[in-house]
């Protein structure tokens, strides 16, 4: 089926080739990073994770979200979702393999990297995580191929495969969770530290996963001819609707918690994250606009995406709707969860972390290599369904 | 204090004298340890380990700081940290807060004993700048995290260690870690370390280090550089040998830990 990828229209190449350039510079930028060390970041002694573990972190919400496509056609047997459950597989394959290379940008050894397997620790988190995303991976590729495979050939998939389908599901759940933990198991890190964490992960991922997956599906039916159906587009905006209004729950019980109960190790991060936090007479504020933007995105996707009127009457602000809505939880925890971890440090002292050019060069080269993927799977799953139609 | 030091130096020589080898003062404090629990004074001892609070077994090395007499000193303190930047060839990058590496520095009373309380502090307390170093916790989350085991704790002594060449520089102890302790390399240190100490290793860029209690010069049978250097302000030993300079030193007098509430169980202890 790799075959399909090789042709296309003029427009296919062309994207193929804007993302290619955004690789290029993103090698170039990790050439130089992988040549002086991670001070080409701007990481420090203080905050010590920056954008590439928080998009990895993020990422890891998208892989997991196509669990929600997976689990209503496969366990509840939701015809509907027929169409497009692959391309909620090959989001997941997409998403893995850029927070596979987002954990590989941030290591200070990367030629180390198999020490994780070479030494395993049944103690630490990143153990059970590297265990679980690989196993994800290989289930989401395992998965999509044959089924897709039977698809073309106009078969019954092969009974065997419904056992790793089954078992992708807890996988899914589970790469959020184990996710979660590294954050959610360490003392010391008070806006972490909270058992909220891994059900706020998920509700963010359930959201996140299929409102991209609908704004692509828009995206096909212009440019490919592959229409996922109004039906399945609006049963994912109510899933999406539900796990958005979730994980601001969720949000607003971290407030509660914080500010009612007054502990300040609890009211801190939340503080530096949306009214700025002083400290020795400073106010340090850098995330504010940007949690408020978050803020502001995802309660008026939801409202967008709530009203009937608005939503099935025009596909120009569906697609809004999703855009914000991704982008909303993009910034909640793509940015703000893993920065504001940092602050303050343990000797609470706070250093707000800028990311370097480079850094974002970097950045960019792995969504764009992401990008890549996802188009490559996506032409090969929308070449075979229209193969079928002919 | 000069007496306990020339003492414990005195142990020590002999020990090395006697052809013990490199771990000579974890033999010595753990002959001293089997020793006592070996021939129990009474029968109270046999009692004690059946229904009594648990006996700790082993050797856990610790500090106790002294900072009544840094405060009348601050000298030392500058001393000791000197000595440390010094034998474990930690770079000097000028104050720069992003790169800077740090295994003993100094601190105020708010920032290292962050959950004491400080509505009134004394005037010693506010004037006084606060060690800060690595706690060897008895029970540690930078080795619960580290995904390699390159961080890990050392059986027979309670020092949490490095092997720098495994560390694969994912910095999930420094998120662990909640006494900011563990410093990064985020490039090559070598250029900039001032004088070269041979008997040391220096690091290479993209590995994580700390305070490692002096292994080094404990092999040797010496002090920690910190403790030599701040002459008596620092105690050092082994507190589950109760008959230890530092066991008593803590039965004397009331010491406090950074953050008891997380459960670490610090073993540097400071005295106010």
């Amino acid at each position: 089926m790799i075959e399909k990828t090789l042709k296309g229209k003029p427009a296919y190449w062309i994207w193929l080739a804007f993302l290619g350039m955004f690789m290029a510079v993103g090698a170039v930028c990790y050439a130089r990073q992988y040549l002086f060390g991670l001070g080409m970041t701007g990481m420090s002694r203080d905050v010590s994770w920056g954008l590439y573990i928080s998009q990895f972190t993020f990422l890891v919400g998208v892989a997991a979200g196509g669990v929600m496509l997976v689990l209503p056609y496969y366990i509840h047997n939701f015809k509907v979702f027929g169409r497009i459950t692959i391309l909620g597989e090959f989001l997941a394959i997409a998403a893995i393999v850029m927070c596979l290379l987002f954990i590989m940008a941030d290591l200070g050894q990367p030629l180390r990297a198999l020490n994780v397997v070479l030494h395993p620790t049944p103690n630490s988190m990143l153990f059970y995580d590297m265990i679980v995303l690989n196993g994800y991976l290989f289930l989401n590729i395992l998965c999509g191929w044959v089924i897709l495979t039977a698809e073309r050939k106009q078969v019954k998939p092969p009974k065997w495969i419904y056992f790793f389908v089954y078992l992708s599901i807890p996988f899914a759940v589970s790469i959020h969770t184990v996710t979660a933990m590294l954050y959610c198991g360490l003392p010391g890190r008070h806006f972490w530290l909270s058992a909220i964490i891994a059900p706020r992960f998920l509700a963010s991922a359930f959201a996140a996963g299929p409102a991209l997956i609908v704004l692509i599906s828009l995206i096909l039916k212009r440019v490919a001819n592959f229409d996922a159906g109004k039906e399945a587009v609006n049963k994912l905006v109510t899933i999406m609707i539900y796990s958005a209004m979730l994980n601001l729950f969720f949000i607003g019980l971290e407030f509660f918690v914080g500010y009612y109960s007054g502990v300040p190790g609890h009211k801190h991060a939340l503080q530096y994250l949306f009214f700025g936090l002083e400290h020795h007479g400073h106010v340090y504020n850098n995330l504010v606009p940007f949690m408020w933007t978050s803020i502001i995105f995802m309660i008026g996707s939801i409202a967008m995406l709530a009203t009937p009127a608005i939503r099935k009457g025009n596909e120009f602000i569906l697609g809004l709707a999703c855009l914000m809505l991704f982008t909303g939880l993009w910034i909640d925890k793509g940015l703000g969860f893993v920065f504001a971890g940092f602050i303050p440090n343990p000797l609470h002292e706070i250093t707000e972390y800028i990311p370097t050019a480079n850094e974002l060069g970097v950045t960019i080269g792995i969504w764009a290599t992401g990008f890549f993927i996802l188009t490559l799977l996506y032409k090969i799953a929308v070449s075979v369904e229209h193969e079928i139609e002919e | 204090m000069d007496n306990q030091r020339r003492k414990f130096l005195k142990i020590a020589g002999a020990s090395a004298l006697a052809g013990i080898g490199a771990p000579t003062l974890v033999k010595l404090t753990a002959g001293d340890a089997l020793a006592a629990a070996k021939a129990p004074a009474d029968g109270h001892g046999a009692a004690a380990k059946d229904h009594g609070p648990e006996v700790p077994a082993g050797i856990r090395l610790a500090m106790v700081i002294d900072m009544r007499v840094i405060a009348a000193k601050p000298h030392l303190l500058d001393k000791a940290i000197t000595a440390c930047n010094e034998v474990h060839n930690i770079p000097d990058f000028g104050g720069d807060r992003k790169n800077e590496i740090k295994w003993l520095w100094k601190a105020s009373f708010e920032a290292v004993l962050t959950d004491k309380s400080y509505t009134r502090l004394s005037k010693m307390v506010q004037n006084t700048d606060f060690p800060v170093l690595c706690n060897h916790c008895e029970n540690p989350p930078c080795v619960r995290a580290c995904p390699t085991k390159a961080t890990f704790k050392l059986e027979k002594n309670g020092i949490v260690a490095m092997d720098y060449h495994r560390c694969i520089g994912c910095r999930f102890c420094m998120a662990a870690c909640p006494y900011g302790a563990r410093s990064f390399n985020w490039q090559d240190p070598r250029p900039f370390v001032k004088k070269y100490n041979n008997d040391f290793p220096t690091r290479m860029r993209g590995v994580v280090e700390k305070c490692n209690f002096c292994s080094e010069r404990l092999a040797l049978g010496q002090e920690p550089a910190c403790v030599e250097a701040c002459e008596g302000a620092i105690t050092f030993g082994d507190i589950n040998d109760p008959h230890s300079e530092i066991s008593k030193v803590l039965d004397k007098e009331f010491t406090i830990q950074r953050k008891p509430t997380l459960g670490t169980n610090p073993s540097v202890f400071y005295i106010v």
